[in-house]
């Protein structure tokens, strides 16, 4: 089949070829001189499977697909999205990463050193987890066929307590916290495609959430719930941990914390900052007498953490700023801008 | 939430709502028009502070919802063109047409259709594909009507032969004399959309105020602004007074914004128009007028269907339907007096028009009342 091969690029491929997944000399180069050196392993000698060491006591596993535009945006990258929101997913039940695999999906025609840029951004994320990168795959569709880059990662994560994290350990009465100010990856996003007319500063507020939640459970909480507020923000883990829980909540919309900048741009678009997507972000919920203590943990690694309510009732509701109750609605997946 | 909060104080919120309750003596009923005030009251709670003798009534003022559903599948027919880019208003892609088909449904199956913020992205959009045909969807009320009326005159001006427009603005003061005019109406008075009045002034009001005998209150949008409004609708009720009053001096005069308003009648002209859900309204849309008639998209690609006249949309009463979005349109039911509401109509998938946007008082019953 050789002789069927795409003729070799010169050196320094400017751009991603078909024949980057075609299982030739051209995947060859790409695994040779960008991922091995990226990844390992340090001789360079592959295997079909990654071997790990057994591990004493539960794992956990999950896995996630990231499609993300534009690939670049202010605060990170698909690449460094594809470690932390594996990595963070593994945190929320209390797991610290051991592993990762990386698949990437790439379309033809993408710059090589964009290609570059990401494989670097991966590497940094992943070792600023602590975590190492030991399995993955290449594949190349044709242009127009995807989206620049598609990266799937899975991860798998070891589990170091003896709690039963998750929506049905939520208790009636248990305080719900935040780790910190809510919607900046929205926003950030939205403003980076530069469809909607406006500017700013803001960055995502992607960033690894392994460390705190090993502070929560170094000291000694005991945590009933953790839920990173991905997609449909903390609207939709409030109302998934209440159906999951049989449960329902009570925030106050004064207490949910929203930087001004996030807040503005909601307001001026008709969007809602509760339901805005995060990559840094999540939702704690724990017996109200060790809130306190939860708090102080959170604001060490994001000083805008809050308690912003707690486990009552049957449905989910938000306390208005006028101090009335009404119902928390979910977000119905798609951010659209309101006319007026 | 550190949300500006110089109009939502609660300790003022509360002073105006006592004084609402102090002060009235019968039941009255009052309409906001505006779908953005029926949000706002619901989504901050404000309706749980009114006095039991005060019933709002939903008004028909959400442009998305009354978008008749010809219109709509005029825009979804031009979305599938290969050679055009249609932009509109985001909330206007998830309002289905008279085959429950989306515009995201039609951008999901290949149509290039853009979320615009502004016209003035239109025009950009249509100066960088210079080889597509750039459609604008223009909805709205007096709101949005004059950044439409820019567009058609820079497009003009600058020869711009690759932008045309749909157009589908309505006008607020036909649909309430069409409220006032039905047999049944229970309305006693209006708060006004304080952002149309921006533009519009209150001329257009006065008229309606003295021939009905209904008081106006020229009203805004956050919680101050619309208990003062219904304070001041209340007062003038209990007095016996029907007069045009401005509780948004802040953002509008009574004469309006001249030149936004100037610039409309220079390019629009009234029209009767199809509102989803009441009919054909006399006067209530707007339509081209020479020479920026030459934008028009119907006229570019050729009218199949005269839809702005056409009666279609959601007929109420129509048998196969248990929706009611007439009735709560015309403020003469609530949106939970439907026996569909919250069960075979949801916001994903709308029966009737006021379910379709998150301003229609249907889908604010559903998001926000427990």
């Amino acid at each position: 089949m050789d002789s069927f091969a795409c003729p070799l690029p010169p050196a320094g491929d400017a751009t991603v070829l078909l024949g980057h997944g075609g299982g030739g000399s051209l995947s060859q180069r790409l695994i040779d001189q960008l991922l091995v050196p990226a990844f390992g392993p340090a001789d360079g000698v592959l295997l079909d499977a990654a071997v790990l060491p057994a591990e004493a006591g539960p794992l956990a596993f999950t896995t996630d697909s990231y499609v993300v535009r534009p690939l670049l945006f202010p605060g990170g990258d698909i690449g460094s999205l594809a470690v932390f929101g594996t990595v963070n997913d593994l945190a929320m039940v209390g797991a610290s990463a051991i592993a990762l695999s990386l698949s990437l999906i790439l379309e033809e025609g993408l710059p090589m050193h964009l290609l570059q840029q990401v494989v670097a951004s991966i590497r940094l994320a992943a070792q600023r987890c602590g975590v190492p990168v030991v399995t993955g795959d290449t594949k190349v569709v044709e242009r127009g066929k995807g989206d620049g880059i598609y990266i799937n990662t899975a991860g798998i994560g070891r589990v170091d307590h003896g709690l039963q994290i998750g929506p049905k350990a939520v208790r009636s009465g248990d305080a719900i916290l935040v780790s910190g100010d809510l919607g900046r990856h929205g926003v950030a996003i939205l403003a980076a495609r530069q469809e909607l007319g406006f500017r700013t500063e803001l960055r995502s507020d992607l960033a690894p959430l392994q460390e705190p939640v090993r502070a929560l459970l170094a000291a000694d909480l005991e945590l009933h719930c953790l839920r990173d507020l991905t997609r449909g923000g903390l609207a939709s883990a409030l109302h998934e941990i209440s159906r999951g829980a049989g449960l329902g909540v009570l925030v106050r919309e004064n207490a949910i914390p929203i930087a001004p900048e996030v807040d503005a741009a909601c307001e001026l678009l008709g969007l809602d900052p509760i339901a805005m997507a995060n990559e840094g972000r999540f939702v704690l919920f724990l017996p109200a007498h060790q809130a306190d203590q939860a708090l102080a943990v959170l604001q060490r690694f994001q000083s805008s953490a809050a308690r912003i309510g707690c486990v009552q009732g049957e449905a989910v509701l938000l306390e208005t700023s006028l101090g009335l109750p009404r119902r928390l609605e979910l977000g119905r997946g798609e951010s659209l801008p309101r006319i007026c | 939430m550190s949300r500006p909060s110089r109009f939502r104080r609660p300790e003022l919120v509360h002073q105006l709502a006592a004084a609402l309750r102090r002060e009235i003596t019968r039941p009255w009923t009052l309409m906001e028009i505006c779908g953005g005030q029926t949000h706002a009251i619901l989504r901050h709670g404000l309706d749980q502070l009114l006095p039991d003798q005060l019933e709002l009534i939903h008004g028909p003022g959400c442009p998305v919802c009354i978008t008749a559903e010809a219109a709509i599948d005029r825009a979804q027919e031009l979305a599938g063109r290969p050679e055009v880019i249609l932009c509109s208003y985001g909330d206007m892609l998830r309002v289905p047409g008279s085959s429950a088909r989306t515009l995201l449904e039609v951008r999901a199956a290949g149509g290039d259709v853009r979320i615009v913020t502004s016209p003035s992205d239109v025009l950009a959009i249509a100066q960088a594909h210079p080889a597509r045909t750039v459609v604008f969807f223009a909805v709205g009320f007096e709101t949005t009507a004059p950044a439409t009326a820019l567009l058609a005159h820079q497009a003009l001006a600058l020869g711009l032969g690759n932008l045309s427009l749909l157009v589908c603005h309505g006008r607020v003061p036909p649909a309430m004399e069409a409220i006032l005019a039905a047999p049944e109406c229970r309305v006693q008075g209006f708060l006004a959309a304080g952002h149309v009045c921006t533009v519009m002034g209150e001329e257009e009001y006065r008229p309606i105020a003295q021939r009905h005998g209904v008081p106006i209150v020229v009203t805004g949008f956050e919680p101050l602004d619309l208990l003062d409004g219904l304070l001041q609708g209340v007062r003038q009720l209990e007095r016996g007074e029907c007069r045009v009053i401005n509780a948004y001096p802040r953002a509008s005069q009574a004469a309006g914004n001249g030149a936004a308003r100037a610039l409309m009648e220079r390019v629009f002209t009234p029209v009767d128009q199809h509102w989803r859900g009441l009919g054909v309204l006399s006067g209530s849309g707007l339509q081209l007028r020479p020479p920026y008639d030459v934008l028009d998209a119907e006229r570019r690609f050729g009218a199949t269907i005269p839809w702005s006249a056409a009666g279609n949309g959601i007929a109420p009463g129509e048998p196969a339907s248990p929706c009611i979005s007439g009735r709560v349109l015309q403020g003469l039911a609530r949106p939970t007096d439907c026996p569909a509401f919250g069960g075979r109509c949801t916001p994903e998938r709308p029966l009737g028009a006021p379910m379709v946007s998150a301003e229609g008082a249907c889908a604010a019953y559903h998001r926000y009342r427990a």
